[in-house]
């Protein structure tokens, strides 16, 4: 079941944007794992018979996006940018660091259920590569120091 | 306060500061282009804009004006017309819309306030890739604002003209930056691409009529209507191609950045006047002219125009302006694997050559970088260069992703042979 508060925020996204039901299918994935932190099955049936579309077809819209988790996730996540401008100017050395810090791999999540760490795609911060994004915040001029510093904030 | 003509695109950025609100951004000169479009014709403009000869700052390079004119316009035309602004700025070492959007969001709600009225819009979608968090939310105060004022709604100013913009956030996914792609994704359908014709003027969102430009594109179109087409073409360097362009430089360079230079700038300007030339004292190895989908070139394209017509001319694409630049202690191999990595994991699978082929040849490059490689594996990657080729794919993102391997395979050959050869990368 859709929470009152998962449903509410849908109608008001299908309100602001008209069109049919199912083009507000992406934002409805992410309103979902905003308050759950992943798109369980359970979610994406409800999701279907929400917003008239089969099951299926909401499976291919969760599964076809990187940033919608269809499996759960810690409470942060790391999204290490891997193309090539991070890629030259030290992206393995943050990967490494991080792995060894963490204990995981990519795609993995830490046994305190705190960090998932993920590669992205170019995180259009190139002029400070290498970069990072944790949640929703950008973070440049990474250096295995910095990485540290930064991972205390997310508790 | 007076315009600065040098760089009209970012007059009104100042990195570090919250971009202008709608009263100071008005203060500066802003939607005086929309009130004085709004006098005019939607042809005229169109005329205007195809003068000025603004071309697709996304990548592809074609005339603005051109584009613009495929629509169907007048009574007859079938309705609602829509505006789709790409702002997926998903291709790798490009960071030329952020700057824009988060910089001056107002600019760009102007452009596209002007641009619909130009085709007869009455649905303009910004398509934003969601790890823009600041862009989106910097984007949805100023289209606030601008409905608040008027600017947007049932009647633009009291013209009659009425626009409505809408923000659509995507959730991760380069294939969304094709056009058709994005129009499937705003239907809320996965994004593959779509077999035209019909072209998207006839048949887009919805299967209405609908003309999709990059941010950068439209940032330019307040200022050709307020200044006209001779100021802009004036502003280039380029034999042909109009206006200003953000440039940028990546890599192993002393100051990576943006800049707005006149179009037709060299690469020798950019790389070793703006960006401060390579770090550490080393030399330039190559340099990608235009983002992730165009051919490497070298030292000997150092003072190649970087504008369209200039870098096709010397064998690769302008694509987006910003540059990538190696040294001569980073592995071309490398990061031609980043690359391919890339566009291998971002490949929508629709259709074979990239679904396939692409893993293909990111696995290959990745054994050549571990020393795994063997005899026969450069021959893999040229049969794929090769092969890979406009009409044998739906889209452009395999065929893109060809380019820059094929120019690291034209001018780096030795160094993918001595991975074969040493079974190691010699660049560790």
């Amino acid at each position: 079941m859709l929470s009152e508060r998962e449903r509410l925020e849908i109608e008001a996204e299908l309100a602001r944007h008209g069109g049919d039901r199912r083009s507000a299918v992406t934002e409805a994935l992410v309103i979902v794992q905003r308050h759950r932190g992943w798109v369980p099955d359970e979610a994406v049936a409800d999701l279907a018979d929400f917003l008239k579309m089969s099951p299926d077809e909401v499976d291919g819209i969760a599964t076809f996006y990187s940033l919608i988790y269809r499996r759960p996730v810690g409470r942060h996540v790391i999204l290490v940018c891997d193309s090539v401008s991070c890629w030259i100017m030290g992206y393995r050395t943050i990967r490494e660091h991080l792995g060894k810090r963490l204990g995981i791999a990519l795609g993995e999540t830490t046994a305190d259920g705190r960090f998932t760490l993920l590669p992205v795609a170019c995180l259009g911060a190139c002029e400070q590569a290498p970069a990072m994004m944790v949640d929703e915040d950008l973070h440049g001029t990474l250096t295995a120091e910095k990485v540290d510093e930064i991972l205390e904030r997310y508790l | 306060m007076r315009r600065t003509m040098e760089r009209p695109l970012t007059q009104n950025i100042v990195p570090g500061r919250e971009p202008l609100s709608l009263g100071e951004y008005e203060k500066a000169g802003g939607y005086e282009a929309l009130r004085k479009a709004l006098r005019e014709t939607p042809a005229e403009i169109r005329a205007e804009v195809t003068k000025a000869n603004l071309l697709g700052r996304g990548g592809a390079g074609f005339s603005a004006g051109r584009k613009w004119s495929h629509m169907p316009t007048g009574a007859e035309a079938r309705g609602p017309r829509y505006l789709v602004v790409n702002a997926d700025e998903m291709e790798p070492a490009t960071m030329k819309d952020r700057l824009l959007m988060e910089g001056d969001p107002h600019q760009l709600i102007e452009a596209i306030i002007i641009s619909s009225y130009a085709i007869d819009a009455s649905v303009a979608y910004i398509f934003v890739r969601r790890e823009y968090h600041l862009s989106a939310r910097r984007l949805e105060k100023a289209a606030a604002e601008a409905y608040a004022a008027g600017y947007l709604g049932k009647s633009v100013l009291g013209s009659g003209y009425g626009l409505d913009v809408r923000i659509h956030r995507s959730a991760g996914r380069y294939m969304c930056g094709e056009a058709a792609g994005m129009l499937n994704a705003i239907e809320g359908k996965r994004a593959i691409p779509r077999s035209r014709p019909p072209h998207m003027a006839q048949v887009g969102l919805w299967g209405k009529p609908t003309l999709v430009n990059n941010v950068e594109t439209l940032a330019n179109v307040p200022h050709i209507v307020l200044h006209g087409w001779e100021w802009f073409r004036g502003l280039s360097r380029s034999a042909e191609e109009g206006g200003t362009k953000i440039y940028g430089a990546s890599g192993r360079v002393k100051r990576p950045g943006l800049w707005e230079l006149p179009m037709g700038t060299t690469a020798r300007e950019i790389i070793e006047g703006q960006a401060g030339g390579i770090a550490d004292g080393r030399a330039l190895k190559g340099f990608l002219p235009g983002g992730a989908s165009s051919e490497f070139l070298t030292e000997k394209h150092l003072d190649v125009k970087m504008d369209f017509a200039s870098v096709r001319a010397a064998g690769s694409h302008f694509g987006t302006g910003t540059l990538v630049v190696l040294d001569d202690r980073t592995c071309p191999v490398g990061a031609c694997y980043s690359l391919e990595l890339f566009f291998s994991r971002e490949s929508c699978g629709w259709c074979t050559p990239c679904r396939e082929g692409l893993p293909w040849v990111a696995r290959t490059l990745e054994a050549l970088e571990e020393g795994r490689g063997e005899a026969g594996d450069l021959e893999v990657l040229d049969e794929h260069v090769r092969d890979i080729q406009p009409d044998h794919t739906f889209c452009d993102l395999a065929t893109g992703a060809m380019l820059s391997l094929g120019g690291a395979l034209k001018y780096f050959r030795e160094d993918f042979e001595r991975h074969v050869r040493e079974k190691r990368c010699p660049y560790e």
